[in-house]
């Protein structure tokens, strides 16, 4: 056991002040200090994607990072994606094309996607599927995860295209 | 909001996802208990050997170790117990909670280290020393049995069964078709590991156990008889569970241990397995080696099978006993009429993890051996693969159709189905006589692609019965408690959309509690593709009660006939659209408390049970076509086609019945193509992480086309249902075997599973040499 270093991790907008082990994993933390347990392990070697959160606006692996390594970075989890009590487009669209069984991949499968069309609103299908390929579902068939990643694009693009004129 | 909407055959959202797609859910991971511990378990390194000695002492000095245990400290305790009892000949198979004298696989509990910290605990683990003499190991279920201990042979039992007269039928054959075929080991492996949390309520005298799934009720039986307790002291609770599958659920060491140590050492203990963990100690399943052979006439007509078949259950017997090779036995003849049959299956115990149910138990494996012995014999007499098929069927006039064959403890009896019907309309769906011509255009080409074919037949509703609880209360939300269970499959929502249809409210009204021994004295949980069958008519039965009973009471307050009353979108009120004053059901619901005047003599509460009992399985039925692609330089499998038809009897939400089918397809496509537990000579397992055991990928499920079909309701329950839940995965290691022999010039070389590129590339260099 090594000595526990003070940290301060903001995680959806809030500031969360926890007393860690250097070699604590941003996954852990994120789960039992500050207590969001939507983002889930499901392998801890960085392979299933479950764990998949967004640093400074980029998927990442939250089972590869030391929890040390998130200092002064904005971490958005599952638990941030909605805006109030409006679920993202994307949650929307999960639960309109049935993209969930037991639903212990969605966390990582939702910020994977949220993060691509935050960053290209315009990711064609091509792109979209190999960004998808490297999260693992072990219920659907995945065929369903593509299309409401896909309905969610079009939303988004046609609420962008409402709010820009 | 109109009612019809949520009723049977609508494909409504799932009332599970508002949670699981916030981050908000219950996985097991996600409890926690003030003052909990944390459990690491001691596996063992070896395949097979004897501990001479056990060093606990480095680790319990580390701080924030609260206690090392070995099997001395639950000396106390039994074996893990058969689910369905105990049986006196496999008894000595049984898993020990941990090791004893001697380690019969890698990954075997060994010690349990107990500590305030799971990275505590992981390091103390790391520091419990086991001196193991190594022993030779069993890897091959198929070779000479050797010894299990002293007295006990691997192979405990043979499962037989059979009918006719096999061998006067061989004699007589005009040909007979011999096949050596093997399945490769691959499981479940759900996406969110193992987990467990046992903890004792000295103040109610209740041990509970978290993270309950599958069998809440039928495991708190268990473990209440395996800790002497009463089962009124025993509480299971069921989260949200990332995935069963057949794996997750069952009761294994770990499950036992911090039950135990909940109670000795007075705190929460939680334990979370790590995804190593889940690859050798997880129910592994599948690995079987059949050499069957069939008579047959020159039409391709079968007179017998004859199968012996070694099925490699791994280091012990857990609690499934022999179903997996019973039910091998049983469903092998699939949908085919077949007068002589003759099966062994040698029950054989090997140096690997234990093996049990997954998905499609059985079915998996024999319809991917009789499917390519139905190849085989249409290339053997030179008829088409359609052809052999359609001469062997079992024709609707024949059910139901009752073989003198048991599965799952149940005789066999097809109950209904119009087998050809679904063969000719998969066919017409597909284009079956075009893919033929393009195919073998392309083959004569060059090209390596394939048409492939599978039919089968599957089982669900496992019986006997199940009961549920229905309670309206006075807002007029609907409370529906079952014994069963949720695995990720929609249960709450199948269950609240027939209990809206029989009740009428709207399905998003109910609310259905599932998984709780502590609120339903019984219940059989969700295994076998039983829970849609066997929940939903128990259901209809408790909601058909609470109707009769809300409209006797209406009656009286609206002062007419309960003839005259119905229940639209949770308000009574006059049949056929008459005007007139209306009453919710919450309304009723206050009229029937206890303490109401207006009650009158009828029981308080506007609730009911209602039980149903079946004395058979229902009979589900499939077809599957596939088109594929081999690349010759890399031997990757290109599927370009796919397609299922399948026959649910009734489909209440056809999203999630399509779900399902995509969905096991997607996973049984994992063990066709690229999953497989492979062991090195000395028993150490190769396929421990995600990186040497390959899931599929959304770039290997290809685009399926799914054709659900309602022909043959189930002649079992009064909804005509049957499950989907296995029934896109039970046909795929067969479709994919047989397009890729296809491919190949369908000469009979795809004889095992999984087809990785490996095995295929070499195949292809082989045929391109001879």
């Amino acid at each position: 056991m090594t000595d526990k270093v003070e940290i301060a991790l903001t995680i959806n907008g809030r500031t969360h002040r926890v007393a860690v082990e250097p070699r604590r994993t941003l996954a852990d933390v994120i789960r039992d200090d500050c207590g969001q347990t939507g983002t889930h392990l499901g392998c801890e070697h960085g392979v299933c994607g479950a764990c998949t959160i967004l640093l400074d606006g980029e998927a990442v692996r939250s089972c590869l990072m030391f929890a040390v390594q998130a200092q002064n970075r904005d971490i958005c989890t599952v638990e941030g994606l909605q805006n109030g009590p409006e679920l993202h487009p994307l949650q929307k669209a999960f639960i309109a094309h049935h993209a969930l069984q037991c639903g212990f991949c969605t966390p990582g499968f939702l910020m994977l996607a949220a993060g691509a069309l935050e960053r290209n609103p315009d990711i064609d299908d091509e792109e979209l599927v190999d960004l998808l390929s490297s999260n693992l579902c072990r219920c659907t068939g995945y065929e369903n995860i593509v299309k409401a990643v896909q309905a969610a694009r079009a939303e988004m693009k046609a609420a962008s295209m409402k709010v820009a004129p | 909001m109109t009612a019809p909407k949520s009723q049977i055959g609508a494909s409504v959202p799932r009332l599970e996802d508002a949670p699981l797609v916030t981050g908000r859910g219950a996985f097991v991971g996600d409890i926690a208990f003030v003052h909990q511990l944390h459990m690491r378990i001691v596996r063992s390194s070896y395949a097979h050997g004897i501990i001479t000695a056990i060093d606990t002492a480095a680790a319990q000095a580390v701080p924030g170790v609260v206690a090392v245990w070995t099997y001395k400290d639950i000396a106390d305790l039994p074996p893990i117990d058969f689910r369905e009892g105990s049986i006196e000949k496999l008894s000595p198979f049984r898993q020990p909670v941990l090791a004893t004298d001697r380690v019969r696989y890698v990954g075997e509990p060994i010690a349990a280290v107990f500590a305030e910290d799971p990275y505590v605990a992981e390091d103390a683990a790391d520091l419990v020393m086991v001196e193991v003499e190594e022993l030779a190991p069993v890897l091959d279920a198929a070779e000479a049995a050797g010894e299990f201990s002293p007295g006990h042979s691997t192979e405990p039992v043979i499962c037989r069964q059979g009918y006719g007269d096999v061998d006067a039928a061989f004699a007589a054959a005009d040909a007979v078709v011999e096949l050596d075929l093997a399945i490769g080991r691959h499981s479940g492996v759900p996406l969110e590991t193992r987990g467990a949390i046992g903890r004792y309520d000295a103040a109610r005298d209740v041990l509970e156990l978290h993270g309950a799934a599958k069998v809440p009720h039928r495991n708190r039986e268990s473990l209440a008889k395996m800790l002497g307790r009463s089962t009124a002291a025993v509480h299971l609770y069921e989260g949200h569970v990332g995935g069963g599958f057949g794996v997750r659920g069952e009761l294994y060491p770990e499950d036992i241990l911090v039950l135990v140590a909940a109670m000795r050492l007075g705190r929460p203990v939680k334990w979370i397995e790590d995804r190593r963990e889940h690859m050798i100690a997880a129910n592994q399943s599948r690995q079987q080696r059949h050499r069957i052979r069939a008579a047959v006439d020159r039409d391709g007509r079968i007179l017998a099978i004859d199968d012996d078949f070694y099925h490699d259950q791994g280091a012990y017997i857990r609690t499934h006993g022999t179903r997996v090779a019973d039910m091998s036995c049983g469903i092998l003849p699939g949908p085919y009429r077949l007068p002589h049959y003759r099966v062994n299956g040698h029950f054989r115990l090997t140096n690997k993890t234990p093996a049990a149910t997954y998905r499609a138990p059985g079915r998996y494996e024999t319809n991917f051996v009789r499917e390519r012995l139905m190849d085989a014999i249409a290339a053997r007499l030179g008829l088409s693969r359609v052809e052999v098929r359609r001469r062997n069927l079992i024709a609707a006039s024949e059910m139901p159709f009752e073989r003198p064959l048991m599965a799952l403890g149940d005789e066999v009896v097809l109950d209904s189905g119009d087998y050809e019907g679904l063969l000719d309309k998969a066919l017409a769906r597909c284009g079956w006589e075009e893919l033929e011509r393009e195919v073998a255009h392309r083959r004569a080409a060059g090209e390596y692609v394939g048409l492939g074919i599978a039919m089968y037949v599957e089982k669900s509703g496992l019986g006997p019965v199940d009961g549920v609880r229905i309670n309206v209360d006075a807002t007029g939300t609907v409370e529906v408690i079952t014994g069963g269970a949720s695995i990720g499959q929609g249960f709450e929502t199948v269950i609240a959309q027939v209990c809206a249809e029989t009740l009428g409210v709207d399905y998003r009204r109910i609310r259905v509690v599932h998984g709780r021994t502590d609120r339903i004295e019984y219940g059989i949980g969700a295994h076998a593709t039983r829970a849609t069958v066997m929940t939903a008519n128990a259901t209809h039965v408790a909601a058909g009660k609470v109707k009769a009973k809300a409209l006797d009471m209406a009656a009286q307050l609206l002062q007419t006939e309960a003839a005259r009353l119905d229940i639209v979108d949770g308000e009574v009120r006059l049949r056929d659209g008459a005007g007139g004053p209306s009453l919710s059901l919450g309304e009723i619901a206050q009229h029937l408390r206890p303490v109401s005047p207006t009650r009158g003599e009828r029981d308080p509460g506007l609730a009911a049970e209602g039980w149903f009992t079946t004395k058979h399985m229902t009979y589900p039925y499939g077809v599957q076509v596939a088109v594929v692609k081999i690349d010759d330089g890399t031997g990757a499998v290109l599927i370009e086609k796919m397609m299922i038809a399948f026959d649910v009897g009734r489909a209440i939400n056809p999203a999630l019945v399509r779900g399902q089918l995509v969905g096991g397809f997607a996973q049984g496509l994992g063990g066709a193509l690229f999953e497989e537990f492979q062991y090195d000579e000395r028993g150490q397992p190769l396929s421990v992480t995600f990186a040497d055991y390959l899931l599929p990928t959304v770039k290997d499920v290809p685009e399926i086309d799914i054709l659900i079909a309602e022909d043959a309701p189930s002649a079992c329950n009064p909804l005509g249902i049957k499950g989907a839940g296995e029934g896109g995965i039970a046909g795929a290691g067969a479709v994919i075997a047989s397009a890729i022999d296809d491919a190949l010039g369908g000469k009979g070389l795809i004889t095992r599973l999984p087809v990785t590129p490996q095995r295929l590339k070499a195949l292809i260099d082989a045929s391109a040499h001879s």
